[in-house]
């Protein structure tokens, strides 16, 4: 053998003996890495099908809703209220209601669901008591829409007697993102690593002076999108606000949280089934539909950028 | 001639649950000096040191009997504020835990904490822990920038300084350098031979030549019992039990 120039211990091996050359060729015998490979193939671009699914659905409900209610968007229709059995004018009074009833809905829902999350996760001893909430958490999380709304109508609109108002709606939407503020604010509070929670009690800190100034900042980004989540949600639904809060026309502006609204998704659900001109107003549903998804987008938008905000800073 | 112990432990036992952790631990702290707590991994020291700020009260299911005193008062007694008793025991952990804050608001974390409202003292005693704990030159540019932007080093004698703005009357490190490189190491040891002079500070370490470069007195734990106290230097060249020779010559652990 040649002088090596680089250091090395003899272990008594030699590169290639011809005794392992049969082992090797059958190792890497080209018909069975060719199979794998192609089963290999075949998964990951199942995998990518899956994945670009979703933004293939998105983007096809957005074409639909752009093809055909992009005529319809105009400073009019934006600004102004309904005119003429709906098929003139503008859905103002509709984005404003949707408006109140989003923020409305995450008024109550945002610190009732961090409160709580905050009780579960750092205060709560496990036992019976903690199963039955969050089975009541669980379960509540499951209930149809419709039924929310039925629910707000018997509790708020009658027996509290706040009637057909945002006030009703705002608290029957508020109900129905709890569980979702919930499990996301649980989800950022279990992603604060605990030893941030035992540095500030070793500084002589009580547990709320801890949850309050480390535990609750960090978990913020997450409790944001949360919320984010819950927001999406309340301002596109139609059965928990069709008997609680809106109203297919209303001649002006609510002035007062006991006032009744219009609201996008029920001015698109009554233009397509119940609307006296269904087919003229075709693309007016559309454009509201259109307008409602950007709403929905902004707020997301908004909620996107403070969240960003919050995690460059730390 | 003998000065007031500073900490003590008489009969200590420490259940986890059913299990116990630490058999009838008897133990002294004398003022102003570096005690190591060396043993096998498992062996409760890490254990102990959490009884000694109540940590361990964390714990579920976990149960302490046994008295310990810092000064003459039983820090298990009932009417004992827990609270407080963290402010004047303070803990420094194995690996850095630095709040995703500022610098300045890290250290000034356990002042603001304690009620200190007065912008002034709180800015000045940052800046002297931060000298205390030498990192001031380091950080003085750049008191507002995040705290995770330390390196592991600097954000350990981050934490040091952290407990240390609230003055506590004693210092418990869980292994402070075990997380970090024999650079780091050397200055987070050169700092308790500093600190030496104004607290008591325990420490636990794995790493037995670090025990004996930095400590004054060496318990050795095995199992959760105390196996042997001495001053260290006793400890590492004439121990009394063979037990801990053979675990000082690393016959095992």
């Amino acid at each position: 053998m040649n002088e090596s120039s680089v250091a090395h211990v003899d272990c008594g091996a030699t590169a290639f003996p011809e005794s392992e050359k049969a082992h090797k060729e059958k190792r890497i015998a080209p018909g069975i890495r060719a199979h794998r490979r192609l089963f290999q193939s075949f998964v990951f671009w199942f995998f990518r099908l899956s994945a670009a699914v979703n933004g293939i659905a998105l983007l096809i409900i957005v074409y639909f809703l752009v093809a055909r209610g992009w005529r319809a968007i105009n400073w009019t229709f934006l600004t102004q209220p309904p005119l003429e059995a709906m098929t003139k004018g503008g859905i103002l009074p509709c984005i404003v209601g949707t408006l109140c009833l989003s923020i409305g809905a995450l008024l109550v829902a945002l610190p009732i669901g961090v409160a709580s999350a905050i009780y579960l996760h750092e205060y709560a001893h496990p036992g019976r008591l903690l199963r039955l909430i969050r089975l009541g958490i669980n379960n509540l999380a499951g209930v149809p829409s419709v039924i929310f709304g039925l629910f707000g109508l018997a509790f708020f609109v009658v027996w509290l007697d706040f009637g057909v108002s945002i006030l009703s709606g705002a608290l029957t939407l508020g109900a129905m993102t709890l569980p979702v503020i919930i499990g996301a604010s649980e989800e950022a509070l279990r992603s604060v690593p605990d030893t941030y929670r035992e540095a500030s009690l070793g500084l002589g800190a009580t547990k709320w002076q801890t949850i309050y100034r480390v535990v609750l900042p960090a978990a913020l980004p997450g409790i944001l999108t949360g919320a984010i989540l819950g927001l999406s949600r309340a301002a596109g639904e139609t059965a928990p606000i069709m008997f609680t809060a809106a109203v297919f026309y209303s001649p002006s502006l609510p002035s007062s949280l006991f006032d009744e609204i219009m609201a996008l998704p029920y001015h698109i659900y009554v233009l397509a089934t119940a609307g006296t001109e269904i087919e003229a107003t075709r693309h007016l549903q559309y454009g509201t539909a259109l307008v409602l998804i950007v709403l929905v987008l902004g707020l997301n938008l908004v909620a996107i950028f403070y969240r960003a905000r919050l995690r460059r800073r730390m | 001639m003998d000065k007031a112990l500073k900490m003590t432990i008489r009969d200590l036992n420490f259940y986890y649950g059913d299990s116990r952790a630490l058999h009838d631990i008897s133990l002294d702290f004398c003022p102003y000096e570096v005690t190591a707590l060396i043993g096998p991994s498992g062996c409760g020291k890490s254990t102990l040191l959490r009884c000694l700020n109540r940590m361990n009260d964390l714990i579920p299911h976990s149960r302490v009997e046994g008295q310990i005193f810092l000064d003459d008062q039983d820090i298990y007694d009932p009417n004992v504020d827990v609270v407080a008793l963290r402010r004047d025991i303070g803990m420094v952990f194995q690996k850095p835990n630095p709040f995703p804050k500022s610098i300045f608001e890290n250290v000034a974390y356990g002042l603001r904490v304690n009620g200190m409202k007065n912008k002034a003292f709180v800015a000045e005693r940052v800046e002297k822990s931060l000298q205390e704990a030498a990192l001031w030159e380091e950080v003085k540019d750049r008191l507002y920038e995040s705290a995770l932007g330390l390196s592991g080093g600097q954000q350990q004698r981050l934490c040091i300084a952290r407990a240390m703005a609230v003055e506590p009357e004693v210092l418990l490190m869980d292994e402070p350098a075990s997380a970090l490189d024999p650079i780091a190491t050397q200055k987070i040891e050169e700092l308790i031979h500093k600190l030496k002079k104004t607290y008591t500070i325990i420490i636990v370490t794995h790493n037995m030549q670090q025990a004996a470069r930095v400590s004054d007195v060496t318990a050795f734990f095995y199992l959760g019992k105390l196996i042997e106290v001495d001053k260290t230097e006793t400890i590492f060249t004439r121990p009394s039990l063979k037990q801990t020779s053979d675990y000082i010559t690393g016959r095992f652990g």
